[in-house]
Order: C-alpha cells, then sequence, then structure tokens
C-alpha cells in the first residue's frame, strides 16, 4: 500500500493531539481541576489515529469510556472537549455528559459510553441505516478486549454478520480489562479468535503502530464499502496510564517493568523515527507540531475555565425532543 | 386463530369488518394496518425483531409486512435483544424512524442496559444533539397461562427512566392513533401491545390519525367515585362501573392511555368531582403506576378525597402458570367492583 507524506504527517499530527490533550486532562484531573472519573487514551493513539485516517468524515464511530481519542483523531473540537470534562454550558455536551459521554453528531462519533460493550449494538445500527439509505457510508465500533466478553458484544457482531452489514469492529486489546489481565478473563490470547465465531475475517496489528493500523483499517474499510460484509481487527496495544485517573506505575495488577517495556514502543516514538530516518520530517519540524498543538490545548484549558458552568434550569432540557410542527 | 399462531388462548389478530355502516378493526390487525399505512407515507420507517419478517410476529401482528415492504424493511433479527434495541438506537440517530421489536415485555429485561442507559439517556447526556425517534413495540400481560417470565405489565419500570415514553392502549382505536404518535415522536417510546386484547374489535377509522401522548381519555363520565384503569383493565373496568351503575354508584372512568407522560391533570380534575379515586392495573401493586397516582392525587388533591385511595392490582408475585390461579391474580371487574365499594 502506497502511503504518502501527506497521510504519514496527518497520522502523527492526530496521535499528538490525542497525547498532548490527554496528558493535560491527566494533569487538570491529579490537579482535581476536572470532576468526575477521567478514562485516559495515552499509549494507544495509533489505534484511533490510524483507523480514523482511513475513514470518511462521516463515516459513524461508537466509542467506549476511553473515549476522547477516538473523537479528537476523528477531528473534536478542544475547547468543546475541555469544557465538556469541566462540566461547562460550551462543551460538547452542554456539560450534562462529560468524559464519558463525549460526542460529535457532525463529525459521526455517536458518542463515548459509560457501559462496557454498549457501543457496538449501536454502531450496528448505524451500519443498518447506512445499508438501507444506500448512502456508502461504514460503521466502526471501537471496543476494548475486556467488552468482548460481555453479551452485547456478542449479540452485535452475530447480528452484523448474519445481516452482513458494513461495519467495521475495531478491538483495542491493551491486555487489561480495568485491572484484571486478559489471561484471567478469557481462556484465549488473541481476541480476534472470535471474528471467526461469528463468520467474518479478521486480522492481528500492531496497535503500536500508526502506520500497520491505517494499512489494515484501509483495506478492511475498502472491502466493508463493498459489501462484504463485517470484519474485525484487534489490534494489540497498551494503556500507559491506570484504568481510571493518571498514575499507571506502582499498581498492584502489572509490573513497573512491563509498563517501561511498552513504552519503550510508545507510538508516538516510534512513528517519530520513522519520519526522521525516511526523511519525511526532521526533529525540529516535529517538535513544531507538538508546540502548536500544546498551544491549542493550552487554549482550551483557558476557554475552558472561563466558560460559564450551565445553568440550574438547563439540568431538565433536553430530556425529551419536542415535536417539531410539521 | 391462525394455524401458525404458537400461542394457544391468544385471539387472532382479527381483520376489518363492516357493521351497521361502521368500520370495525382487530386489536392486532390495526397494529398491521397502521404499521403498512405508515411505511407507505415514511420510507424512513422499518420493522426489526425476532420474527416479525416471514412470520409476521408470533402474535401476527406484523403478518402481511414483509411481502409488501420487502425483507430490508421488515427485518427478521437474530435472538438478540440487546442488539435489536441498539440496531434501533443507531439506526434512529441516523435519521430513521425504526420500530423495534420485543416480542414479550418480560425480555424487556434482556434489553435493560439498551434501553435504560443508551436510548433513554442519549439526548441529555449529548447535550440535546442528538434525536432517537425509535418505537419499541411489546406484548405485555396475561391471562394465556403463559407463566411467570410470558405475562407480566413491566410499565412502571420503563416509566422511572426520565427520556423514556410508556404508551398502553386499551382498544384497536388506541392501537392506531397512539403507535402512529409514537413514530411520528422524536422520542424513545415503548409501545405495550396487550396480548389478550389482540382480536378485540372495535370502530377504527381507515386514514392514519394520532392520538396525542400523554393526553388521558374520560370513557365514562360520572358523579360518585373516579376509576383510573390503565391498558386492558379499561374493559374489566367498564364492566365493573356497568355494574355499579345499576347499584346507584355513578364511576367516572379515566383511560390514561399513556402512563409516561401520565395526565394528571385529568385525573385531579376528576378527583375534585367525584372525590373518591380507585387506580386499577395488572401490575403488581407494590410500586405499581396506581402508587404514583395515589401520591400524586395526595399532593394535588387531598382536601377534595372523601376517602382512602383504592388500588385495585395484581398481588405481590410472580405471574402464576394455572389457570385457576391466574385468573385469581389479574384483577377483574368483579374486583373492581368490590375496589369501588370499599370507598363508600
Amino acid at each position: 500500500m502506497d502511503i504518502t507524506d501527506e497521510i504519514l504527517i496527518d497520522l502523527y499530527k492526530r496521535m499528538v493531539r490525542v497525547r498532548l490533550f490527554e496528558e493535560e486532562a491527566g494533569r487538570l484531573a491529579e490537579s482535581a481541576r476536572l470532576p468526575g472519573f477521567l478514562h485516559l487514551y495515552v499509549g494507544e493513539e495509533a489505534v484511533a489515529a490510524g483507523v480514523c485516517a482511513a475513514l470518511k468524515n462521516e463515516d459513524q464511530i461508537t466509542s467506549t469510556h476511553r473515549g476522547h481519542g477516538h473523537l479528537l483523531a476523528k477531528g473534536g473540537d478542544f475547547n468543546r472537549m475541555m469544557a465538556e470534562l469541566m462540566g461547562k454550558a460550551t462543551g460538547y455536551c452542554n456539560g450534562k455528559g462529560g468524559s464519558m459521554h463525549i460526542c460529535d453528531l457532525d463529525l459521526a462519533m455517536l458518542g463515548a459510553n459509560g457501559i462496557v460493550g454498549a457501543g457496538v449494538p449501536i454502531a450496528v445500527g448505524a451500519a443498518f441505516a447506512n445499508r438501507l439509505t444506500g448512502n456508502g457510508l461504514i460503521s466502526v465500533s471501537f471496543f476494548g478486549d475486556g467488552a468482548t466478553n460481555i453479551g452485547a458484544f456478542h449479540e452485535a457482531a452475530n447480528m452484523a454478520a448474519a445481516l452482513s452489514l458494513p461495519m467495521l469492529f475495531i478491538c483495542e486489546n491493551n491486555e487489561y480489562a480495568e485491572y484484571s489481565p486478559r489471561h484471567r478473563t478469557m481462556a484465549i490470547t488473541d481476541v480476534i479468535e472470535r471474528a471467526a465465531a461469528y463468520g467474518f475475517p479478521g486480522a492481528i496489528v500492531d496497535g503500536m503502530d500508526c502506520v500497520a493500523v491505517f494499512e489494515a483499517a484501509s483495506l478492511a474499510i475498502e472491502k466493508i464499502r463493498s459489501g462484504e460484509g463485517p470484519m474485525m481487527l484487534e489490534c494489540k496495544t497498551y494503556r500507559f496510564y491506570d484504568h481510571v485517573g493518571v498514575k499507571g506505575t506502582a499498581s498492584n495488577y502489572r509490573t513497573d517493568e512491563e509498563v517501561e517495556e511498552m513504552k519503550k514502543r510508545d507510538p508516538l516514538l516510534v512513528h517519530e523515527a520513522r519520519l526522521i530516518e525516511s526523511g519525511v520530517m526532521s526533529a525540529d519540524s516535529l517538535q513544531a507540531i507538538k508546540d502548536e498543538i500544546q498551544k491549542e490545548v493550552d487554549k482550551s484549558v483557558e476557554f475552558a475555565e472561563e466558560s460559564p458552568f450551565p445553568e440550574v434550569e438547563e439540568m431538565l432540557l433536553d430530556v425529551y425532543s419536542k415535536r417539531e410542527p410539521s | 386463530m391462525s394455524p401458525d399462531n404458537i400461542f394457544e388462548g391468544a385471539n387472532e389478530s382479527g381483520g376489518t369488518e363492516e357493521k351497521d355502516g361502521e368500520r370495525k378493526l382487530g386489536y392486532g390487525a390495526a397494529v398491521v394496518e397502521t404499521m403498512a399505512q405508515i411505511m407507505r407515507e415514511d420510507e424512513s420507517v422499518f420493522i426489526a425483531g425476532e420474527d416479525v419478517g416471514a412470520h409476521g410476529g408470533v402474535f401476527g401482528y406484523y403478518r402481511g409486512l414483509q411481502p409488501e415492504f420487502g425483507e430490508d424493511r421488515v427485518v427478521d433479527t437474530p435472538i438478540a435483544e440487546q442488539a435489536i434495541i441498539g440496531l434501533g438506537i443507531g439506526a434512529a440517530v441516523q435519521g430513521l424512524r425504526p420500530v423495534v421489536d420485543l416480542m414479550f415485555m418480560d425480555f424487556i429485561c434482556v434489553a435493560m442496559d439498551q434501553i435504560v442507559n443508551q436510548a433513554a439517556k442519549l439526548k441529555y447526556m449529548f447535550g440535546g444533539g442528538a434525536k432517537l425517534p425509535l418505537t419499541i413495540t411489546t406484548a405485555g400481560g396475561g391471562g394465556l397461562s403463559a407463566a411467570a417470565q410470558h405475562s407480566q405489565s413491566l410499565e412502571a419500570m420503563l416509566c422511572h427512566v426520565p427520556g423514556l415514553k410508556v404508551v398502553m392502549p386499551s382498544d384497536a382505536y388506541e392501537v392506531k392513533g397512539l403507535l402512529t404518535a409514537c413514530i411520528r415522536e422524536d422520542n424513545p417510546t415503548v409501545f405495550i401491545i396487550n396480548k389478550r386484547k389482540l382480536g378485540d374489535a372495535c370502530h377504527v377509522p381507515e386514514e392514519l390519525f394520532e392520538i396525542p401522548l400523554g393526553k388521558g381519555h374520560i370513557v365514562r363520565e360520572g358523579s360518585d367515585a373516579t376509576v383510573v384503569a390503565i391498558g386492558r383493565m379499561v374493559e374489566e373496568a367498564t364492566k365493573a362501573a356497568e355494574t355499579l351503575s345499576d347499584e346507584g354508584i355513578d364511576c367516572e372512568l379515566i383511560n390514561p392511555r399513556t402512563v409516561q407522560p401520565l395526565d394528571i391533570d385529568l385525573i385531579v380534575e376528576s378527583v375534585s368531582k367525584t372525590g373518591h379515586l380507585v387506580i386499577v392495573h395488572e401490575a403488581v401493586r407494590f410500586g405499581g403506576i396506581g402508587a404514583e397516582i395515589a401520591a400524586q392525587i395526595q399532593e394535588k388533591a387531598f382536601d377534595y378525597l372523601d376517602a382512602p385511595i383504592e388500588r385495585v392490582a395484581a398481588p405481590f408475585s410472580p405471574v402464576p402458570f394455572s389457570p385457576v390461579l391466574e385468573k385469581k391474580y389479574i384483577p377483574d371487574a368483579e374486583r373492581i367492583s368490590a375496589g369501588i365499594k370499599n370507598l363508600f
């Protein structure tokens, strides 16, 4: 597959956007400037970047509790993201959803989700609508290894296969279901073995390498768009921080050695080395990209902090849609 | 009864008949007719669920739709209640108007996450940006010896969840008017089809019409006692009111039609006139809709009450299988009459 320099740079920018936003969100959480739970995507950026770069803007995605990365990689807005994390009226969900319900319907991002596995059936519905209306779009569901143990995943995978829907299943296997290692929660090593049981093809991808993910996703998406039915990619990846919050090391469920070993495969470092070695970008220009994006992140913190909280009266708004006059 | 209907004792869907110049239609047939008319006028409407296509639904209330609208719009799904609701949610967010069927209301429990945590909350969690024109049809109620997992009335559970609307048609006329309103509504609605009513016919206009959600109906005007009856209980309460009328108790019968939203104003107005209230439902008494109505009436019409509020409902046990037990379990006209008399 021919990967242009433009694509390589685009992948890098998508990952940096996620990384720098998430690091900032982590710092804010640690200094108690963010309410609620925070599930950071740091370490897994190659997956969201690789898949989203292969999608059309209108292709729908459903996400997980670790959903910031998916929205940002699809082009999400820092200001509205950060404001939502702070519960502000200017946020993506007017401060009524928070980190776990970040969404942007204009970007066809149908929501992060507080329930593990629950986004997968919703992506089936989007795929069904795509086929019924013949709009040529596909839907993608991101979910973790842990979600594949949940009934909703099984029902959705089987239904997508039975109805032969245009849907891509992206398993982000970070080896831990919250704090439980994969070997304690399933008796198989590779989640992808499950795809065969539903009757659709799948492949294992290096989820720490954005180019590998982009290539695999592009191939799969082309086939799915041409009507070959659903497919699944298992992206082997790793969560640098804990299930919730930041820390990541000195934990009782994985060793620091393991974390350090995986950090050597940091998807940003892997890709930076590639860009420099292949002469696509210099170290200086990579730093310039990071500086530019960091400025945007800083501005988003300012924007969010200066934004008002929702008025108390807004609590009761939008429980129901009002009927539009016909 | 159609030969392939697997449920002994269920009435057939009932066809149309002209009698005395008035067009009559069966309760189940009203579902089919409404769906067909709506699907003809609105291409964004489709149906998905277990056996809704080739088989026309286990109760037959989707029969004949797949031959007309095809497999793409009348979709047989795997037995997968969570994914059925998810399919509806994802398609609704994309702008379609899905009708998804859960066969038996009891199966709603299998799909509770998708209904309660997803469908009901998406609009709110997304800050208002999403519309969710999703109709969930499901067959509720007992009386067919279908036992504890195929006979429940779980509307109160659903009414407790902000974001859902819960609709309980008591006859074929309401089936047509309320189902039309549900499908044209931009919110998730649960449309509860009473399986004992499937073959009962009444006058139903041929053309599509809407009954607004959240508006109750005065079935019978009266001055002595207000009787609020829900779903199939409207029929039983009507019989009770007729009997008591002969005995000199004049009942006003209210059918809320939708239990979420609930037309409490109509009930308040009636109680202000009669001073007496009896609430009748097929669901168990504890924590049922009757409890909510009673609480609101004591908040809003306490001074008008001449007697404690009476509830006629199922006892606190699973629905029993044996016909002898089930007959005692579900309220009927006799028990409703006794309940009303308790007030005096």
